[in-house]
């Protein structure tokens, strides 16, 4: 058995990703929580736990973040705490709430991810500039842009690969979220549409970056006894996986995520995958721009280095093809609140797995699926692997 | 499967009021370094399942802090990642972690370089909602102010008593190493020193301090081939009360009352007044020592303050609390607060304390609070022996 107990997903509850939604971060957190809760079929009062996550104080201008929102979160005279790995935020704190329950101290938590990044003036961009190291880094006027440039031109001059392959990626996600009735950028594009869009830093073009959003999510975890009582249909969390890299970015070879592979290898081992292409049904890797779902394809073990590019030309990802990849639509359609991104994943593969995805739903069945997000200075990989 | 889990490895660098000479990142490699050589000489490379740091962006004044942590304690490509809270509820997630079975042993980082924040109160308004209370202006540490005037108003603690905490805390940390704010005081020197926070003085309110504190946690097969001085976590809590500072009762310390109630019961403490020999706590303002006493069920309430003046709580009485120091000795040192706490515990369990050992520690118990404006704290009790 993985863990003192198993732990099982019983719900989940997503708000719209929107710009300038008028809700406070405390807001979306209720709304989330309360469809993840009454899906369950449970209420506050069931739950003995509740793991929280965000991504950096720096959108809301609120120092100790995770204290501000424990009330809309549920966490009220609970054992709350926040997790907090950047960008792979999302799918970590799911993590986070395996161990509540695995640990066999709680026999349920709340696991709650929230983002309000439009309430950074005058964009949440200039929050990233306090990301980089003050004395290397900052100097330089330094922007994630920048960086994930440099990124993705090592990715393509090691495998040779083309914008037009990369920009499949970008119209195959917008178009998915179409029928995503969260989203925020679902869309109709071509390739040559993203081709032709506004240059931000070369070889970065404006439809291949995901949007600013906000937005939440939220899920509800069982242990298996509670679990059975609650559904006939739970969604176990049967691999938790997460690694972090040096912080030198700059004297690593950024054509491979070595850190996504070992975080993927911790959970595979624990669930048990040997042979992860032919065991994962579906998968949602993180995809904040659309070189990254190719590159974490790799880290995933989904495809050989640098054969991600082909899949997605062959139509391999799409959602009717042998593995979907971000089904949901992923960040670049229904968008980008950070941690709350990372969680609608971990959400989209619990209704995939239990055949709920609607209009989404990826055809055979799904049996096997994996969430994945990134975070920090191109340096952290988290993922998750749920089983029916 | 479901084993005990001990503290195996103590790293610490001691507490200063400043520490020019030497980066956060090379406090937490000391820290490490030496918690590393007390788990046995452990690799962290290979012998570590999981790394738990503890930060706060804006005490660290940088966004996603966790970026910057893996070098220097030996993380870079391992399991590492942050908890934004107080050290010991760090602590408490290596504690869950051991508990799943998946993981032998698990590292917990905290530390303070808070003498690089030149806009502390700045920093602590930033915490306050910004749009209820942000707004009222002010050093927050009013709240604490507020809190102290309800707290003796409901209890029959006095204004005297809570000074009496000062002036033991700080003599008891002459003779801690650690500590980097140990003095002789009197209650009248509590007493007349400046009024900050009415009816809070400069002296009842804690000094800030640099330091990092690396520990190592093992599950009970993995600490018996590392160390032959485990400390076992018996049982730990944490909890948080309403972050609206309206509606919370502020003459009690709720987050500590449920959080001990869920630390006793996993250790299967009953009358804690009997079977915990010791305490470590928050006493970063000095009433804070006597509302936590209550609230960890240590003595009756109204009795915290009787039993300081009587010397019950100093290092040769009954129920030491703070023989450390605390903070108000050793320092306010943010996340890393908890965190040694918990330190001082283990030490206090190993016999390793030197000049402020107590006799007989069998069990004892470490809490910590968030600080203004929070109502978040963790409680954990510690044992020599296992069951």
């Amino acid at each position: 058995m993985f863990g003192k107990k198993r732990v099982a997903v019983v719900g989940a509850g997503l708000t719209l990703f929107r710009r300038n939604m008028k809700e406070t971060g405390r807001e979306m957190c209720y709304e989330a929580a309360k469809m993840a809760l009454d899906q369950a079929g449970l209420t506050l009062k069931d739950m003995e736990s509740v793991a929280y996550g965000s991504a950096p104080d720096a959108f809301d201008g609120i120092h100790m973040k995770g204290e501000n929102m424990t009330d809309g979160s549920g966490a009220w005279r609970k054992p709350f705490s926040r997790v907090y790995v950047g960008g792979g935020t999302g799918v970590f704190t799911a993590d986070a709430g395996w161990w509540h329950v695995a640990s066999g101290l709680f026999d349920t938590c709340l696991v709650v991810a929230e983002e309000k990044m439009s309430s950074c003036y005058p964009h949440p961009a200039y929050a990233f500039t306090t990301i980089f190291d003050p004395i290397m880094d900052r100097p330089h006027g330094t922007t994630l842009i920048w960086i994930f440039s440099l990124e993705m031109h090592r990715y393509m001059h090691v495998h040779g690969v083309k914008k037009e392959q990369i920009a499949l990626v970008s119209v195959k996600n917008k178009r998915n979220a179409l029928d995503h009735p969260c989203a925020q950028l679902g869309a109709k594009i071509t390739v040559e549409d993203v081709l032709n869009s506004e240059i931000m830093c070369w070889p970065v073009q404006r439809l291949d970056i995901s949007p600013t959003s906000d937005g939440a999510a939220a899920i509800v975890l069982a242990s298996e006894d509670v679990a059975k009582k609650i559904t006939d249909n739970p969604v176990w969390i049967d691999g938790v996986g997460w690694c972090i890299d040096s912080t030198y970015w700059t004297n690593r070879d950024l054509y491979y995520p070595d850190y996504v592979e070992c975080a993927a290898r911790m959970a595979y081992k624990m669930a048990g995958i040997k042979n992860p292409p032919k065991e994962i049904d579906v998968a949602e890797p993180y995809d904040p721009f659309d070189y990254k779902e190719l590159h974490h394809m790799e880290g995933l073990l989904l495809c050989k280095k640098g054969e991600a590019p082909k899949l997605t030309q062959e139509g391999v990802t799409q959602r009717d093809g042998d593995l979907p990849i971000n089904p949901s639509g992923g960040l670049l359609g229904v968008g980008n609140p950070i941690a709350a991104a990372g969680l609608m994943k971990v959400c989209e593969i619990f209704w995939q797995l239990r055949g709920e995805a609607g209009k989404r739903q990826v055809p055979g069945d799904p049996r096997t699926g994996v969430a994945q997000a990134w975070g920090d200075l191109m340096q952290y990989g988290s993922v998750i692997v749920m089983r029916r | 499967m479901s084993e005990e889990v001990a503290i195996v490895g103590i790293g610490c660098t001691g507490f200063k009021s400043i520490t020019p000479d030497i980066s956060y990142k090379e406090l937490m490699f000391e820290a490490a370094t030496r918690a590393y050589q007390d788990a046995g000489n452990i690799n962290p490379r290979k012998d570590v399942d999981a790394f738990v740091t503890c930060a706060e962006d804006y005490w660290e004044g940088h966004s996603i802090f966790d970026e910057f942590v893996p070098d220097q304690i030996g993380a870079a490509l391992r399991h590492l990642f942050t908890v934004s809270s107080d050290g010991m509820i760090g602590l408490a997630t290596a504690f869950m972690l051991i508990k799943t079975g998946e993981f032998n042993t698990v590292v917990v980082e905290a530390h303070s370089k808070v003498s690089d924040v030149t806009t502390f109160t700045g920093i602590v308004n930033f915490a306050l909602d910004p749009i209820f209370n942000r707004p009222l202006g002010g050093h927050p540490h009013y709240m604490a102010g507020l809190e102290m005037t309800r707290f003796l108003h409901e209890t029959e603690n006095t204004r005297e008593q809570c000074a009496q905490v000062v002036v033991k805390n700080r003599r008891n940390a002459l003779s801690n190493p650690y500590a980097a704010h140990g003095a002789q005081l009197t209650v009248e020197d509590v007493l007349q020193s400046e009024p900050y926070f009415q009816p809070l003085n400069r002296l009842d309110i804690s000094p800030v301090a640099d330091g990092g504190i690396v520990m190592v946690l093992a599950s009970e097969k993995a600490a018996k081939k590392l160390t032959d001085k485990p400390v076992w976590i018996r049982g730990i809590g944490w909890n948080s009360d309403t972050s609206w500072p309206e509606s919370r009762e502020w003459g009690r310390a709720m987050y500590t009352e449920l959080a001990a109630q869920m630390a006793y019961k996993m250790a299967g403490i009953r009358n804690p007044k009997k079977d915990v020999c010791f305490a470590e706590i928050d006493d970063s303002f000095s009433y804070k020592e006597l509302q936590h006493l209550e609230a960890l069920k240590l003595c009756s309430n109204d009795e915290a303050g009787k039993l300081t003046e009587e010397g019950e709580t100093e290092i040769y009485g009954d129920l030491p609390v703070n023989a450390s120091g605390g903070i108000q000795g050793i320092g306010y040192a943010i996340e890393a607060s908890g965190l040694h706490r918990v330190l001082e515990t283990v030490l206090q369990l190993r016999g390793e304390a030197g000049k402020h050992q107590i006799c007989d520690a069998k069990t004892g118990v470490a809490q910590i609070w968030r600080g203004v404006p929070t109502a978040t704290g963790a409680v954990a009790v510690l044992s020599r022996e296992v069951k």
